[in-house]
């Protein structure tokens, strides 16, 4: 029985033998630390408590290096606890603080080994049991300890009372309840002179004021009196965090503290004070001129540093300011882009964000060229990071600053072509989005789509995917703005699409039904008069562009890529098209892709036969045959020429529920069933009502305007392709182009040097600072629709959480007296008077009280302070009556004393207020 | 205030992890993994901060050590620095030019020391002297137990009780 003790202990593994073997790897590392494992489990079920130990210490490392489980060590770890040496205890609270957690189940064991450490005379120990409550603590134990640890707030010993001071916040929070018995000890613990405490007792209140600073209003004079005495610069950042927090909720405190922070700001040596008083201003008193004016000085030194983390800092304040003072970026500009082509990428992005700060509508179209073209250059991660943040800023508030949407929908179609672009989805939204909402883009969006569809290099992109979705669904659903269905048509149904998901697959497959009822429609029901609408204008630009082309390219291009009128004969061509591209994808795996094709494709076998008669036969022939197709083709054509609107996204919920309609009823396991169908993205997109019945002809007397280069290079794209791969190809009947290779897609040679774009840059946002130059606009910025209420997001209304409340309501109970429970609101219905002086009694009754717990404990000296400085008050009080402004001058000049001023300052306060307006209570008198 | 403390070594093994908010094991294991990926990855002359899931991790790298403390947003981001160093001196101070096989083989005691240091993710003192008179009594106080502890005499009287 004591056998085998003896032999563990004496030749147990240490820890040091542990890692050296570790270290050694003779046997492999896993190998190893399972079978140290396996020891440490039978070591650790000895009953020699030195055995236990190091049994226990040799699992936390395990645990904490090579993350070993170490649960099940738990009711060990109590055991060691419970020992008497100082060494063992260590282990153990080293071990619990590791390893425990709120749902240990031997937690209920350890409370009355904490109590019994607490009250320990050894002060490590009390220090041990501390560090451990402060990082297990549950409600229980928070509960369960309180006392004690109300105890240790005032010990003697001020290397224990300075831990119980950080532990008390963990209490509070677990705990709330506890404020209502330790609050005032912490409270009396601002007041103490050793700097370790007092940095305690901040810190802890610099916590406490982040989640709810108005509870800690009644405090401020504490604060500002250590802001001003205070020599240690951990302390002064804490302070000033709450300063931060408590001067936007009340004015009067931060007419008086923002003087002594630009005192600082102006003296301190200290880098991370610096920052710290320069963030505090900008933050919270941004509002104070001279003060944002030195606080920026201080960040544009931050700026130029040479130091990365200042110069971080520097911009990242900046940011903060840009907020409120644009003209503090415009001035620093410069700066600002240069650091676009810093090499940390954290600079970058700050600067991005500064950059885009600057966006207004008159300097977006230029700024966003330069950045386009500074994500040309940059890594794939700053690059979307850039594009990310031009699409964000643009799309603003319903695309707020945009004028011209003609250049931005280009520019989405540009930024979709850059290598690195991964914002495919956003680029989707936007594309559709704008599609919906601005009527008059959409010929420039069929355009961008068009180029995008055509171009058989994109679809082996998967991170354009998206994009080409939107492109497919905006051709189909605008194609009456086309120049050329035709060729729209062979586009999105071009053997490279089998590349694409088949949710995207399903949009472009709809898409090109509904070109394909176009086309049959302007062929047979409107007949020949108006058939050449589109086909005429592209007649006149594929003019233009022969001419531009040169004579490089021998085939003539007006018979290519034409449609020509569309004749019998190509829609001949289309439906064969058609069934071949999709007769294979009758057999897809996907229901919607398999669905969709047999719609069209039944579709077609509907009016197939007589399509196929009509071009055969003479006229009169097919004038009888061809009813019945027409009849299909105008129904099916009225289908499509309803118009989608853009819906909010609140719309449904506006639909009253009809009474006798459970919406949930047996519908609760269909979610289960469906949740992994993905549905396709246009379904986002519900139908609203048509804004008004369109015609085609309506739109044949828009301007058509031609971007000749951009089409013709991607027709040369497409016929290009279509050289090389011609076997997928029908025959179109007409000649093939021949044209040069495929043009470089976006050169970064071309694009100039970073110092050229950022000099451009620099010129570009100077524009910003031009107030308000009307540019004359060569066309009015087009209607964009908007919805009533729908288009901002809905706000998340968020509940605060029910503890913090808790807390802040008892920090208040104590602050504000417990007799006083009303809340705020309803406290301005008391009669102002009446308020004023229950305040100022519980004032007095709250000082009193002050001064005798700390006359019980100390000093004889500070106990004659702090009665003066009670006496001074009450008689102050007395007199505050016959004060008048003009002490002002004599405070300000007396401002080396601040504890004077202050209690002067207290004294003249309630006059100048007046008190109906104030809902705080005025604890700055 | 801060939410952890991580030193990784430039081969990205961990030599200490202190825990001031409650993580799951597993949710450690990850954000190591995590920040490893992204610290180490940082080039030498850039700056020290990192934001991290909301956080902001602030890191130096000492030797072949990289010391991180991940805190709040709105926290002091070179004051934080400060205290790295603040630690760093310490240790130096503690076990004379402090280099990694020292916290390898005494990581136990690598913990006291951080652990007078901060309290609650709070400093805690903020004088080097004082951290070390502290952890000294602390040593010899477990001295004098281990002496007694590992006495033959004591081994056989328990070992026979």
């Amino acid at each position: 029985m004591s056998g085998p003790s003896l032999m563990d202990s004496l030749f147990q593994r240490t820890l040091e033998d542990l890692i050296k073997g570790l270290r050694q790897q003779l046997i492999g590392e896993q190998a190893f630390i399972s079978k140290a494992l396996e020891e440490i489990r039978k070591e650790i079920k000895s009953t020699d408590l030195s055995t236990k130990s190091t049994a226990l210490l040799k699992l936390c490392y395990l645990s904490n290096l090579h993350f070993h489980d170490m649960s099940f060590a738990a009711f060990h770890a109590l055991e060691v606890l419970s020992s008497p040496r100082f060494s063992h205890k260590k282990i153990a609270y080293h071990a619990i603080s590791l390893s425990f957690h709120d749902s240990t189940p031997v937690l209920l064991l350890i409370t009355n080994h904490l109590r019994k450490d607490l009250t320990s005379t050894n002060e490590f120990e009390v220090s041990l049991s501390l560090q451990c409550l402060s990082r297990i603590a549950n409600v229980d134990l928070a509960r369960d300890l309180t006392p004690e640890v109300f105890t240790l707030l005032s010990s003697n010993k001020l290397y224990v009372r300075k831990r119980a001071v950080a532990v008390v916040l963990r209490v509070f929070e677990k705990y709330p309840d506890s404020v209502r018995v330790c609050f005032k000890r912490l409270v009396e613990n601002l007041e103490n002179y050793d700097p370790q405490i007092l940095s305690a007792v901040v810190g802890v209140f610099s916590e406490l004021a982040c989640k709810d600073p108005r509870s800690y209003l009644p405090l401020a004079p504490e604060f500002y009196k250590i802001l001003v005495d205070s020599k240690s610069n951990w302390i002064s950042i804490k302070v000033l965090k709450i300063f931060a927090k408590l001067a936007p909720l009340e004015p009067r405190l931060a007419n008086r503290v923002v003087e002594p922070i630009c005192d600082l700001m102006r003296k301190t040596g200290a880098k991370s004070l610096l920052f710290e008083c320069v963030r505090t201003v900008v933050t919270s008193f941004s509002e104070y001129e001279s003060a944002v004016r030195l606080a920026v000085g201080k960040i544009r030194e931050f700026m130029v540093d040479e130091d990365p983390n200042l110069k971080y800092l520097g911009l990242h304040a900046l940011s903060i300011v840009a907020s409120k003072h644009l003209w503090v970026v415009s001035e620093n500009k410069e700066v600002v882009i240069k650091s676009l082509s810093d090499p940390d990428p954290n600079i970058k992005i700050e600067s991005l964000r500064l950059v885009m700060a600057m966006v207004s509508e008159h300097n977006v179209a230029e700024i966003s060229k330069v950045l386009v073209n500074y994500a040309l250059k940059s890594d794939p991660l700053f690059c979307n990071e850039i594009l990310g943040s031009i699409l964000s800023t643009c799309s603003r508030n319903v695309y707020e600053i945009i004028v011209d949407f003609d250049w931005y929908v280009s520019l989405l179609g540009e930024m979709s072509r850059i290598p690195h672009c991964q914002m495919g989805e956003e680029i989707e939204n936007q594309l559709v989005d704008i599609g919906l909402r601005v009527k008059d883009v959409r010929l420039e969006l069929v355009r961008v789509a068009r180029d995008l569809l055509i171009d058989p290099a994109l679809l082996g992109n998967s991170f354009l995917h998206r994009v080409l979705s939107a492109a497919a669904w905006v051709s189909g659903e605008y194609v009456e703005f086309s120049r050329n269905p035709l060729e729209l048509m062979e586009a999105l149904l071009q053997p490279r699409t089998s590349l694409l998901p088949p949710s995207i697959m399903a949009i472009y497959i709809q898409s090109a039904f509904k070109v394909l009822v176009f086309c049959l429609h302007t062929c047979f029901v409107r007949g020949g008069s108006t058939a050449g609408v589109s086909a005429s204008a592209s007649y006149e630009s594929f003019d233009d562009l022969s001419v531009e082309n040169g004579a490089g390219s021998t085939v003539a291009h007006g018979q290519t890529c034409t449609s020509a009128p569309i004749t019998n004969e190509s829609i001949v061509n289309l439906l064969k098209l058609v069934e071949l591209a999709l007769s294979p994808l009758l057999g897809s795996h996907d229901v919607e892709v398999q669905e969709r094709a047999r719609n069209l494709l039944g579709f077609v076998d509907l009016i197939k036969l007589e399509a196929l008669n009509s071009s055969g036969q003479e006229e009169n022939d097919s004038e009888q045959k061809g009813v019945e197709a027409t009849k299909i083709i105008r129904l099916v054509h009225d289908a499509f020429s309803k118009e989608l609107g853009p819906v909010s996204l609140s719309a449904q919920g506006k639909v009253p529920v009809p009474d006798g309609l459970t919406l949930n009823e047996n519908l609760g396991d269909l979610e289960t069933i469906c949740s992994d169908i993905e549905l396709p993205s246009s379904n986002t997109f519900s139908f609203g009502y048509p804004f008004e019945e369109k015609d085609v002809s309506s739109f044949s007397n828009l301007q058509i305007k031609e971007d000749s280069g951009q089409s013709n290079e991607s027709t040369s794209l497409l016929a290009e392709h279509r050289k090389r791969h011609g076997l997928y190809y029908l025959p179109s009947g007409k000649s093939e182009v021949i044209s040069n290779d495929y043009p470089p897609a976006n050169d970064p040679a071309l694009q100039g040097d970073n110092n050229d774009t950022a000099s451009d840059l620099v010129k570009l946002t100077a524009e910003s600072l031009v107030p308000k130059r009307k540019p004359n606009h060569s066309k009015p910025r087009p209607v964009v629709v908007k919805l009533d209420e729908a288009d901002e997001k809905p706000v998340a209304v968020k509940h605060p959480e029910s503890r913090d409340d808790s807390l802040s309501g008892a920090v208040r109970d104590i602050l504000f007296g417990s007799e006083d429970i009303l809340p705020t609101s309803s406290r301005s219905n008391l009669p102002s008077s009446n308020r004023k002086g229950k305040e100022k009694q519980h004032m007095i009754t709250q000082v009193e009280s002050k001064e005798n717990v700390v006359g019980d404990g100390n000093s004889s000296s500070r106990r004659r302070k702090d009665h003066s400085h009670g006496k001074e008050r009450r008689h102050r009080k007395k007199n505050a009556e016959e004060r008048n402004e003009t002490d002002r001058k004599e405070k300000e000049s007396s401002s080396n004393h601040p504890r004077r001023q202050k209690s002067r300052q207290r004294a003249e306060e309630p006059l100048k207020v007046p008190p109906q307006t104030s809902v705080i209570p005025d604890f700055l008198l | 205030m801060i939410h952890f403390v991580l030193l990784i070594s430039r081969q990205g093994k961990v030599r200490l992890t202190k825990w001031y908010s409650p993580y799951s094991q597993k949710e450690r294991t990850k954000v190591i993994r995590e920040l490893g990926g992204v610290i180490l990855n940082r080039g030498p002359k850039l700056c020290n901060f990192v934001d991290w899931r909301g956080f902001k991790v602030v890191y130096k790298r000492y030797a072949s050590l990289y010391f991180c403390m991940c805190i709040d947003q709105d926290d002091n981001e070179l004051e934080v620095l400060e205290i790295i160093h603040h630690f760093v001196e310490i240790l130096d101070r503690y076990f004379g030019s402090v280099c990694e096989l020292d916290l390898i083989f005494n990581f136990h005691k690598a913990y006291y020391i951080l652990d007078e240091l901060l309290l609650a993710g709070e400093l805690q003192e903020s004088s080097k002297k004082t951290v070390a008179r502290l952890i000294a009594a602390q040593d010899s106080l477990v001295e004098t137990a281990k002496e007694q502890a590992s006495s033959i005499s004591n081994i056989i009287a328990q070992a026979t009780k």
